[in-house]
């Protein structure tokens, strides 16, 4: 039984099957939809004329596979002792092994004042009503420098909004993005249009009309239509708290994607795990690419393949025509090497103290960037040291140093 | 049908890599394997639409530069999430140091 039917869960259940297992397989989600993909719900699906919802599969494969997915039904309790779930609408199910992949929700803004106008993008759903407030000349302010908040600032643009972009830290993605790149990202909404304003906190926030009033920490009054707050997100863990699961920054499990409870598994946003390529650190991810392989890993675990995860994180972000790829934690270097591709697209290599490869961060035009970073995640994994001389020469073929 | 077309030189492309043809309207990527023999498919992922040949190619598969779907190259198979339809082969030969594709 696998509870969230995300791109983690919809994943793990077709995975199970992949696999070869005969058993029953039911995928709880609480959303109304087939599992879906969410990158493009800050991206294509903003700019076109109605969002379109991208699913990972339909119910005819799900039918065809013999997976159970229950919609629109949330999971209201675990009792470990019965193998039980209890549902909202006051069914039970029980389990053999039990998957948590309950995901990750925005981060709520802690202030008084918040009306309808001031929104969170994480669903489907969000998604459409955001959608149904950009068009041109609406103003349109985003609450927060990250990923999500800036692809949509770019989508708002596309659309023709007024956008204003607010940040209390000194820049734009201070978490888990270096510098030099985060200037280029920021340059780049400048040159679309958009009001970027860093360091800057929020005093108050005005919302019970029909536009929103935001006041600054310098004094300044923003004005919106609308005002979309994107600060992070948390991992959703109630459920496996209240079932008596360890949390830490997510629900705790091994590098199996086990809990405590060897029927209980965790994986995707809601978990943090040790990640074997930086010795066992905890880390919790919110990404794409991870939520996939940690569905698949889970499925195998469940089956009893004891499998440790061995990925490295990998992460990507589109803005206007450029596209971000991140792969490793770059807060794990304390060197950066860097190499230029062509068309203005660079890399930076993150270096340990010892000279290993920990990560590598590039942007550029298109996929400028993808196959060197594609070939610096397998130099991270193999804990690579290649010469920072050879990183930086564009003249030496990344490929090259693999085989090395 | 039997509409060979030429794509490229045999040396533009190295060993193991990949790249992009354009011919009549359509997008194609030309794979050079590691044993020194050529495939070619649709130029685009079947997950976004977008251009194979910016990706890696790593014994017989390519994988895409945008969320790393994977294929086959040789047969065109997808090779697991995100990507879950196939891409279509094209046959190809080597004439005189030159790369044919039969675009048919
Ligand atoms: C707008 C947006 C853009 C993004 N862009 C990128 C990107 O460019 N690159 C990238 O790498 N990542 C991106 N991400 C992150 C990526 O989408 C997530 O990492 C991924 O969706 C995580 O998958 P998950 O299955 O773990 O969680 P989710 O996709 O959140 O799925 C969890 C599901 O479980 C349901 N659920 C929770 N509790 C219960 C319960 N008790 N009972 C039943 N159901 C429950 C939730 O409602 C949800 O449907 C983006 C995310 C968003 C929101
Ligand atoms: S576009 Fe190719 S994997 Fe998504």
């Amino acid at each position: 039984m696998i509870i969230g039917a995300g791109e983690c869960g919809g994943r793990a259940a077709l995975a199970l099957r992949d696999l070869g297992f005969e058993g029953p397989v039911t995928l709880v989600g609480d959303e109304p939809h087939l599992p879906y993909e969410r990158p493009p719900l800050s991206k294509e699906a903003m700019t076109g004329e109605a969002p379109a919802i991208k699913t990972i599969t339909t119910d005819a494969l799900l039918a065809e596979r013999s997976i159970r997915h229950i919609h629109s039904v949330r999971a209201a309790a675990i009792d470990r002792a019965a193998h039980a779930v209890r549902l909202s609408d006051g069914s039970s199910l029980s389990y053999d092994k039990l998957l948590l992949a309950t995901g990750s929700v925005p981060r709520k803004l802690p202030m008084p004042g918040l009306g309808g106008r001031c929104v969170y993008l994480r669903t489907f759903n969000d998604a459409l009503a955001i959608r149904a407030h950009l068009s041109a000349g609406n103003r349109v302010a985003i609450l927060g420098g990250g990923f999500i908040g800036l692809e949509l600032a770019a989508s708002a643009r596309k659309l023709g909004a007024t956008v204003t972009v607010i940040e209390a830290q000194p820049r734009i993605l201070m978490r888990g993005v270096p510098a030099e790149i985060a200037e280029i990202i920021h340059k780049a909404h400048e040159a679309e249009g958009v009001k970027v304003l860093t360091g800057q906190g929020i005093t108050a926030i005005a919302d019970d009309g029909p536009q929103v009033g935001i006041t600054l920490g310098d004094g300044q009054e923003v004005v919106a239509d609308l005002a979309v707050i994107g600060i992070g997100a948390v991992p959703v863990t109630a459920l496996a708290a209240a079932a008596g699961l360890a949390i830490d920054n997510g629900i705790a499990v091994d590098a199996t994607l086990r809990t405590a409870d060897p029927d209980v598994f965790a994986a995707g946003d809601c978990c943090s795990f040790p990640l074997a390529v930086y010795g066992g650190r905890r880390v919790r991810l919110e990404a794409w690419r991870n939520a996939q392989e940690q569905g698949a890993l889970a499925a195998r675990n469940m089956l009893g393949a004891n499998e440790a995860h061995a990925a490295v994180p990998w992460f990507w972000s589109d803005q206007y025509g450029l596209t971000l790829q991140i792969a490793g934690l770059s807060d794990e270097g304390r060197a950066i090497v860097r190499r230029d591709l062509d068309d203005g697209a660079f890399i930076l290599f993150h270096l340990a103290e010892d000279g290993r490869l920990v990560a590598a961060s590039g942007i550029g035009p298109g996929n400028a960037v993808a196959r060197d970073i594609r070939l610096a995640e397998m130099l991270i994994a193999r804990r690579a040291m290649p010469a920072p001389e050879a990183l930086g020469s564009q003249a030496v073929k990344l490929k090259s140093l693999l085989a090395a | 049908m039997s509409d060979w077309v030429e794509a490229c030189a045999a040396g533009d492309i190295d060993e193991e890599d990949v790249m992009r043809f354009d011919h009549g309207g359509r997008t194609f990527a030309i794979y050079r394997s590691p044993e020194d023999e050529y495939f070619a498919t649709d130029g685009l992922c079947t997950h976004e639409k977008v251009h194979l040949a910016d990706g890696l190619v790593m014994d017989d598969i390519i994988e895409c530069p945008k969320h790393n779907g994977r294929f086959n190259y040789k047969t065109g198979d997808a090779r697991g999430a995100p990507v879950c339809v196939n891409l279509k082969t094209y046959p190809v030969k080597v004439d005189a140091g030159k790369v044919l594709i039969q675009v048919g």
